[in-house]
């Protein structure tokens, strides 16, 4: 007999059978990365069934951005994913740019864009891995990763001022100049950590213990993840080979030369946990080519030239995505002609992981469960935005 | 496959089904009846040459008071490599939308969030519930006329000022002239 919904009380959607046991994960869990409760319905070990319940961390972002102007949404913005927040505004910057028609951008401001990006993949990369270290049992690897990722948040201190929510890529331009020195800074810093990626693989993603935790679990299929619309690092997990800095080139990504990483399933089945965590490992070595590259290539000149002084989109409507560490982040925003958006729809990646949750997780053990929450990578703000 | 081209096509399929086609927009559109939303998708979804196996986004708008909603498909195809919007016009109030979460899984919850933010239902959806509201929250908030409930669970919901209409009139900015 399924509960019929009654507004207060707490109902389940799943017909009750035999011995089963209704499990809740959550809301205040410490493997779920933020707010968010997994009703699980098992028999025995067995997961039978995953239902997310997503919401708590709402914050009506999309509200807020139809009363705020275009710049002044930026920060609202930061707020979606606040360990990519670097990501989420150049998402929603190229948006507001690809419908104000703004293509002729000064040649450092684009440098400048693709430095962030990529220091903001490895910043949240290694979050992703240290953590995901510490939801499997590994404590040691999360403080490494840790003190690897302070280093870059002080390069953005630097830059911008602020450690973790920057409001520094604009519309047109940046908040400011990258400081007199940052490129060298910014090269010891990759010298220094090009040899931590290696030690991390010794201590965690080569290590026995961990393979065979997670090597065969949460597989996720290609065509499944491609249903659900699962992007980035999660979908590349499952072979395949699909990145859009290499596909639908934005910025200047067409320029530098990067490898995509995808799974391999050398430890245990293709798509599984494993294959995600170590796609993410090995993008952190592409993302230093890139940043290398950048750095050593980086013109002098006026990153704001092109700034627009008001910024107001003729009538329409543009849908722009593009590769933020956790997948594909996309923007819709409707212009009514005026200084604020009428609409502005933020398609979150993670939103689309958890989604599919159900179809990675069912069949497995309930023991496996944070470690498939763990290795889809997913950051509550986001999903609730 | 270009935007004008699968136009075309659509319309050759579908005939009075398919409304209009924007080519000037910064990503081409077209226009579908909201009934046969369902079909098209799923000539979208298996045709060989055209194969969209990618929702990209799928979004509600609302354009103001005494104008139309509206549900809008961003579509992607990775085989192809070539994309194409959809939009169907939904009425203020009553208004339902044929599912595609058929067609395309990632289409469940992305209409569950229209329907909770918009307040239009999908037809056939297996699950249409809230998603990222309470599920006694009343009212759609990203509606242009959304008013506030005053009271939920007997808390006082407007929390700044005496008593702000939407909520959203405590951060409004002074309109400045250059």
């Amino acid at each position: 007999m399924v509960t019929q919904l009654v507004a207060g009380e707490y109902h389940l959607s799943y017909e009750r059978q035999g011995d089963d046991l209704i499990l809740q994960m959550g809301p205040q869990h410490p493997s779920t990365h933020g707010v968010l409760r997994l009703e699980l319905v098992t028999d025995g070990e067995l997961i039978k069934r995953i239902t997310p319940h997503i919401g708590y961390l709402h914050r009506c972002f999309e509200k807020h951005a139809e009363a705020m102007t275009y710049p002044q949404v930026i920060p609202y913005v930061d707020r979606m994913d606040y360990v990519a927040a670097m990501s989420m505004e150049l998402g929603y910057v190229l948006t507001v740019e690809k419908l104000m028609g703004l293509t002729d951008l000064p040649e450092r401001l684009q440098y400048i864009r693709v430095i962030m990006a990529e220091f903001q993949r490895i910043a949240s990369h290694l979050l992703a891995v240290g953590t995901y270290g510490l939801d499997t049992g590994a404590v040691t690897p999360f403080l490494w990763c840790f003190r690897d990722r302070e280093k870059i948040l002080d390069l953005f201190e630097w830059a911008s001022g602020a450690r973790l929510l920057y409001n520094y890529l604009w519309i047109g331009g940046v908040m400011q100049d990258l400081p007199p020195g940052f490129a060298e800074k910014a090269m010891e810093f990759l010298d220094y950590f090009e040899p931590r990626v290696k030690e991390l693989n010794d201590l965690l993603s080569f290590n026995q213990i961990f393979i065979e935790r997670t090597a065969n679990i949460g597989v996720l299929p290609p065509d499944v993840a491609i249903s659900y619309g699962v992007g980035g690092p999660n979908l590349r997990g499952s072979g395949v080979r699909w990145d859009l800095r290499k596909e639908e080139p934005y910025c200047i990504y067409d320029r530098f030369d990067f490898d995509v990483p995808v799974g391999t399933g050398e430890f245990g089945t293709l798509g599984a946990a494993w294959d995600r965590y170590m796609v993410r490992v090995r993008e952190m070595l592409e993302s230093i080519k890139i940043l290398r590259q950048a750095l050593d290539q980086l013109p002098g000149g006026d990153p704001n030239e092109a700034m627009p002084r008001r910024v107001r989109p003729p009538e329409g409507d543009a849908f722009m995505r593009t590769e933020s560490p956790r997948g594909e982040i996309g923007f819709y925003i409707v212009s009514d002609g005026s200084e604020k958006p009428l609409r502005c729809k933020g398609r979150s990646p993670c939103f689309t992981a958890i989604s599919a949750i159900d179809a990675i997780g069912r069949g497995g053990l309930i023991a496996d469960a944070v470690a498939i929450v763990g290795s889809l990578d997913i950051v509550l703000g986001e999903i609730d935005r | 496959m270009t935007a004008e081209e699968i136009y075309q096509r659509l319309q050759e399929r579908f005939g009075d089904q398919i409304l209009g086609f924007n080519a000037k927009a910064v990503d081409p559109s077209v226009r579908v009846a909201a009934a046969a939303i369902h079909e098209v998708a799923e000539y979208l979804r298996h045709d060989p040459q055209l194969q969209f196996d990618l929702l990209m986004c799928l979004s509600g708008v609302d354009y103001g008071p005494g104008k139309h909603l509206e549900v809008v498909y961003h579509l992607f195809s990775m085989s192809r490599r070539h994309k194409i919007v959809l939009k169907v016009e939904v009425p203020r109030q009553g208004g339902e939308v044929p599912t595609v979460c058929d067609i395309w899984r990632t289409a469940e919850w992305h209409e569950r969030e229209v329907y909770d933010l918009f307040g239009i239902r999908f037809a056939h959806h297996p699950d249409l519930r809230r998603i990222l509201l309470p599920d006694d929250w009343e009212g759609h908030p990203l509606l242009k006329d959304y008013q506030v409930q005053e009271f939920y669970h007997g808390v006082r919901v407007p929390y700044v000022g005496d008593p702000p209409q939407t909520g959203l009139e405590v951060y409004r900015t002074q309109e400045q002239e250059p």
